[in-house]
């Protein structure tokens, strides 16, 4: 059962000090799903995206991503945390794009492309740039490859920030409210974007305010607030149709 | 501004600023006073100024001091870099031993720590290199022989300049969002690939300025190791002037070539700047630039 399934948390526990950011969060998501997680600022949606690729540790339960334990190795009952490289392998493998892009500025849009397939995963420099050119082509920036960042467009940026994650070919996309730092002129472009990717059976679980994209797009979306699971289902279950009064609150405050 | 004119430039007489005259004129007055007298003056021998100038000796040891200078900093940065990742890991240990090190080498002064290296001769008479706690030497030498006045003097000013460029570093690695090292490690960067390629060269940028400072703080500093009898510039000239009594003399002649090579020195920074500026727009230093003018002006 868990071979088809890309990420599997169970009772997933995380808190900063004495405040409990994610109060067991179970959630599966099969492979090819795209999943959209809604939810009010401080519901601890974004900090459940960033447990995924163990960019938190988590305090308590289990989170597998592709049957593999995330950050820790389990010998019978007891579990070790893993060592730094193996960390890194495992992230290698998860692509993650954040609200504020976060390139490189100290690179062009060309070399934030192949930085880590060539310095992590080893490939040549004539196939890394080969790759990448295809990628910035496929999200329309193949002009802009020579660019600095801070040349480049918010919603540009946005798209070099998705081609880059893709670079390492990851088996799972994680985006992490990508359009909310963006002018409203430049959210469609970064959404078609995703929306391809999407369509090209990419496992993606995406936090967003975008009810739009949410109802268009996802396979499933899930409500969060307060650290858990409020409501989970398809878009017309969740966003047409919620059951649960603080969905309902919510829908109706962003629509 | 004419009725008959669509233009509608402002063309006003522009305020008048007398005192500025006045006061830049006082002080030509009095620096060209000032400058005259040493000229004039019948204590100072040019002609001693002239030969000693360009002469060989003062010239290998200007030449001796930027090699001091050049190494020092060499070594004193990449031992900075070390302690700065140092004193920012999460290891208690090597964090513990950063902040010692910074304090003490910050906390005694440098000439003290010059004449310590060279007196270490007397501390450990032999440098012996085998196996702790038995009897076995595979290798020994007289300190004096290793850690030669030269040796001991390197050893001092890079030592000391870790400290300081520690916290420059640090500050520089401070400087660089949070969200780079996160993108980095999403990508599946280890920690020392991260620092090499995508921290570093960011940090850079705020790193060189105040480093440029410590190169040139470094430069002048070289004339502490004359205390340990080291031939630079300022021990040179002054061994000099000890023989001719020509003390001011010899004085303007290391001072002139100190000012040769701070300025020369000065230039690889302009250079690296830009180097570490790269896709931190020219545009947006401008405009910064110009915001800052235009709350000057209104």
């Amino acid at each position: 059962m868990s071979k088809q399934l890309m990420v599997d948390a169970r009772s997933v526990r995380k808190n900063f000090g004495s405040n409990e950011v994610l109060k067991g969060i179970t959630l599966q998501v099969e492979k090819g799903q795209v999943l959209c997680l809604l939810g009010p600022s401080g519901s601890g949606k974004s900090t459940f995206l960033r447990c995924i690729n163990h960019l938190e540790t988590i305090n308590g339960g289990r989170l597998y991503v592709d049957g593999e334990l995330m950050g820790f190795r389990e010998k019978g009952e007891t579990i070790h945390e893993m060592k730094p490289n193996a960390i890194s392998m495992q992230r290698s493998e998860i692509g993650m794009v954040f609200q504020k892009f976060n390139l490189f500025p100290h690179l062009t849009a060309l070399e934030n492309v192949i930085e880590a397939p060539i310095g992590v995963k080893k490939i040549s420099k004539s196939a890394a740039t080969e790759k990448a050119m295809e990628l910035l082509k496929s999200v329309g920036l193949s002009d802009k490859a020579g660019h600095y960042p801070s040349q480049l467009s918010g919603g540009q940026q946005q798209r070099v920030a998705i081609a880059r994650a893709l670079a390492m070919e990851p088996k799972l996309m994680l985006f992490d409210e990508p359009t909310s730092a963006l002018d409203p002129e430049l959210v469609g472009d970064v959404l078609d974007v995703m929306r391809k990717l999407a369509k090209s059976g990419m496992t993606m679980i995406v936090v967003t305010h975008e009810i739009g994209f949410a109802r268009e797009v996802a396979d499933r979306v899930v409500f969060m607030d307060g650290g858990v699971v409020v409501e989970d289902g398809t878009p017309t279950q969740v966003i047409d149709k919620p059951q649960n009064a603080r969905t309902k609150a919510f829908i109706n405050s962003v629509l | 501004m004419s009725e008959t004119s669509n233009n509608d430039d402002v063309v006003a007489v522009p305020l008048r600023h007398p005192w500025r005259w006045v006061s830049a004129a006082l002080i030509v007055v009095v620096l060209g006073m000032f400058i005259y007298s040493l000229y004039a003056s019948p204590n100072i021998n040019h002609d001693i100024i002239n030969k000693y100038l360009f002469n060989g000796k003062v010239i290998a040891a200007a030449w001796l001091t930027v090699v001091l200078t050049v190494v020092s900093m060499l070594i004193g940065t990449i031992l900075a870099i070390i302690l700065a990742v140092m004193k920012l890991s999460t290891n208690p240990v090597l964090k513990m031993v950063a902040t010692g090190y910074i304090g003490f080498f910050r906390g005694t002064p440098l000439l003290l720590q010059v004449v310590f290296w060279g007196y270490l001769g007397i501390i450990y008479p032999t440098i012996d290199v085998g196996i702790p706690f038995t009897d076995i030497i595979w290798w020994s030498e007289k300190t004096s022989l290793v850690f030669t006045s030269l040796v001991a003097g390197i050893i001092a000013l890079s030592l000391n300049e870790a400290a300081y460029a520690a916290e420059i570093v640090r500050a520089g690695i401070l400087s660089v969002d949070q969200g780079q090292a996160e993108a980095a490690k999403s990508l599946g960067m280890g920690s020392g690939y991260t620092l090499r390629r995508i921290v570093l060269p960011q940090a850079m940028r705020v790193i060189i300025p105040p480093l440029g400072n410590e190169f040139i703080s470094m430069l002048k500093n070289t004339s502490l190791l004359q205390v340990v009898a080291v031939m630079e510039l300022y021990a040179r000239t002054s061994q000099i002037s000890s023989q001719n009594l020509a003390q001011v003399e010899l004085l303007v002649v290391a001072g002139f070539w100190y000012l040769v090579m701070t300025t020369i020195l000065s230039f690889p920074q302009s250079w690296l700047e830009k180097k570490y500026g790269r896709g931190f727009s020219v545009v947006n230093e401008k405009a910064r630039w110009m915001r800052i003018g235009m709350k000057g002006n209104v």
